[in-house]
């Protein structure tokens, strides 16, 4: 099987062992549960009371129902938090190997570069999986613990059952790590280019920033629909009934057209490229 | 493994530029099969460049490498199993331990044994000695400890070939005497071992080739008593009489002789006859106090061909 040959289990392994006995990986994780645990503390602990629609969106809706928690800290962790993590594991992909001098004897081991580069890839994707379950989980919990819990009322005005409310807040974490794919390739690339790590995980968080401005300026309406960060709030759309699909499916659509292109130019430059580090 | 090279190591006319400067230029070098061959000279003469590229780290401007019989780069994943390699210093993940380290480096290679890996850990951190510190976090090993669990991941598997550079930087006397030793009881099981150093001893110790290397350009290779007959042999006397001495010596084909007090020193062939130079004085009635032939010496040699700033350790 290509898959199969293209990793090769053993070192996906070490990679995974890799990733997570940092302790850097564990304080991000730890990081990314405050947000939803802030949220909830702050609303809890505020005795005002939110009108509908004021405050960020969703959040006059978590006193009432403790799963929005999560729902509503994603909302908040999307444009910044999120991709600040991201990009920390992403851009220290090559350049952290290159920097600490291990990529050298990876690569007379010997592994491919190919190989090397979609197990690197694979690494960060099981982060960024972590990451969103991560905060979605502790948005449950701590929602659960401050606020009442029961059927969750949809943007739809639809209303479903707490089983189901969980189903939709897998689906948003899955959604989430679908829109960081594309960013995840462009780290990858940018992880070629340098051997200082610090470097390409700013490299990487200007990425999304200047997406994410661009995305707000009209003058630039016509590549909107072209920028990795348009769709990445929409996973508010998992929250009716039906699930509204269409800007979804032009989202991995997106998505893979990034993995596509930066993945093929983080192999052409890692390719050719000298390792002299 | 192809068998029809004597080589473990060949390359041709082997030339990297770095902007627009040679940083080795046509390097045609040839390593025999079971040799410990000596790669010696001043640091940045281009030594470890060329290394990256017999391991197909970095690509050849120009040239061929032929490894084990292989082309590299194009057949690198055919022969680096074969090869281990200390490149430039250690280098390992500093949060895992020695022994995760080893199972990291092992694992990259997807046709290495995965039954016998912890195995093979193991008695690669045993043969450096590092058994006791197998589960030490590799960031808090000593520069030694470094360099040892370097030598550990070069020996995790049956090497026909080691390409070690610099294998006894940072390690104190004691560490250097047992990395040596390491060495040429590898060099008995027949592993053929490339060694880098700027350090002349190193390589009179234990090698039994050597190429010589400065500014990127190969000056000499070949065993070390070819090497060593590269050099001048030089008579030299100490006599009463110098006018009649010289005469004698220039009788006996002897020129270029050089004086400095009552010593007279000339560069002959390398079986000179001393005995037949001393009777021939003696005739002259010319009164010897001494003579002696230098034969010449690897230091000698080396420092004739790298010249000034040239690192010799005596």
């Amino acid at each position: 099987m290509l898959f199969a040959k293209a990793v090769s289990l053993s070192l996906m392994l070490t990679e995974l062992q890799i990733m997570f006995t940092r302790r850097r990986t564990w304080a991000m994780l730890a990081a990314i549960a405050m947000i939803p645990i802030v949220l909830a503390l702050a609303v809890a602990l505020s005795s005002e009371r939110l009108a509908p629609g004021e405050g960020p969106p969703f959040l006059d809706r978590v006193t009432q129902n403790g799963l929005f928690t999560g729902f509503t800290a994603m909302l908040l962790a999307m444009p910044l938090f999120l991709p600040l993590t991201i990009s920390v594991v992403s851009g220290d992909t090559i350049a952290g190997e290159a920097g600490q001098g291990t990529l050298r004897y990876l690569l007379i081991a010997p592994v491919s570069r190919f190989r090397l580069l979609v197990v690197k890839y694979l690494g960060t994707l099981a982060f960024t999986i972590a990451g969103a379950f991560t905060l979605m989980i502790a948005g449950a919990l701590i929602g659960a613990i401050l606020f009442p819990v029961g059927p969750v009322t949809l943007l739809s005005g639809d209303v479903i059952s707490v089983g189901e409310a969980f189903w939709r807040m897998a689906l948003v974490a899955s959604y989430t790590t679908v829109s960081m794919t594309g960013m995840l390739a462009i780290g990858l690339f940018i992880s070629t280019l340098t051997t200082i790590p610090v470097g390409a995980m700013t490299g990487v968080l200007i990425t999304s920033g200047v997406s994410q401005i661009l995305d707000n300026l009209p003058q630039f309406e016509a590549i909107h629909d072209w920028l990795f960060t348009h769709y990445w709030l929409d996973f508010a759309d998992i929250l009716r009934q039906p699930i509204e699909l269409s800007s979804m499916g032009s989202n991995v659509l997106l998505q893979l057209g990034y993995v596509v292109v930066f993945g093929s130019l983080a192999y052409g430059r890692l390719a050719s490229k000298d390792i002299l580090s | 493994m192809p068998t029809g090279s004597p080589w473990a190591i060949e390359t041709r006319d082997l030339t990297k530029t770095f902007a627009g400067h040679d940083a080795v230029s046509e390097l045609s070098l040839q390593v025999p099969r079971g040799s410990v061959f000596g790669f010696l000279g001043p640091n940045g003469c281009g030594k470890t460049t060329t290394i990256r590229m017999l391991l197909g780290l970095a690509e050849a401007t120009a040239g061929e490498i032929t490894l084990l019989g292989y082309q590299i780069p194009k057949e690198r994943e055919i022969a680096l199993p074969r090869v281990g390699a200390l490149v430039e210093g250690p280098a390992f993940y500093p949060y895992l331990s020695g022994r995760a380290n080893l199972l990291r480096m092992d694992s990259a290679d997807r046709h290495s044994d995965v039954a016998t890996r912890k195995s093979r850990a193991d008695s690669a951190l045993e043969r450096v000695g590092l058994t006791n510190a197998a589960e030490k976090k590799a960031g808090q090993y000593s520069l030694g400890m470094k360099q040892r669990l370097g030598l550990a991941n070069a020996l995790l598997k049956p090497r026909d070939l080691l390409i070690l550079d610099e294998p006894t930087n940072g390690l104190d006397p004691q560490g250097t005497r047992e990395v040596r030793n390491l060495i040429r009881q590898l060099a008995s099981e027949g592993i053929t071992i490339f060694l880098s150093s700027h350090l002349l001893v190193e390589i009179e110790q234990v090698c039994s080739h050597a190429a010589v290397m400065n500014a990127g350009k190969l000056l000499a290779q070949g065993s070390l008593p070819q090497l060593r007959a590269q050099g001048a042999t030089r008579v030299v006397l100490q006599v009463d009489d110098i006018p009649r001495a010289r005469e004698v010596l220039a009788r006996a084909g002897v020129v270029d002789v050089v004086e400095s007090g009552a010593t007279l020193r000339a560069e002959v062939p390398h079986d000179f006859d001393t005995p037949a130079l001393t009777a021939a004085l003696v005739g002259k009635k010319v009164g010897v106090t001494e003579i002696r032939l230098e034969r010449p010496s690897l230091e000698d040699y080396f420092v004739e061909l790298t010249g000034e700033g040239f690192d010799v350790v005596r």
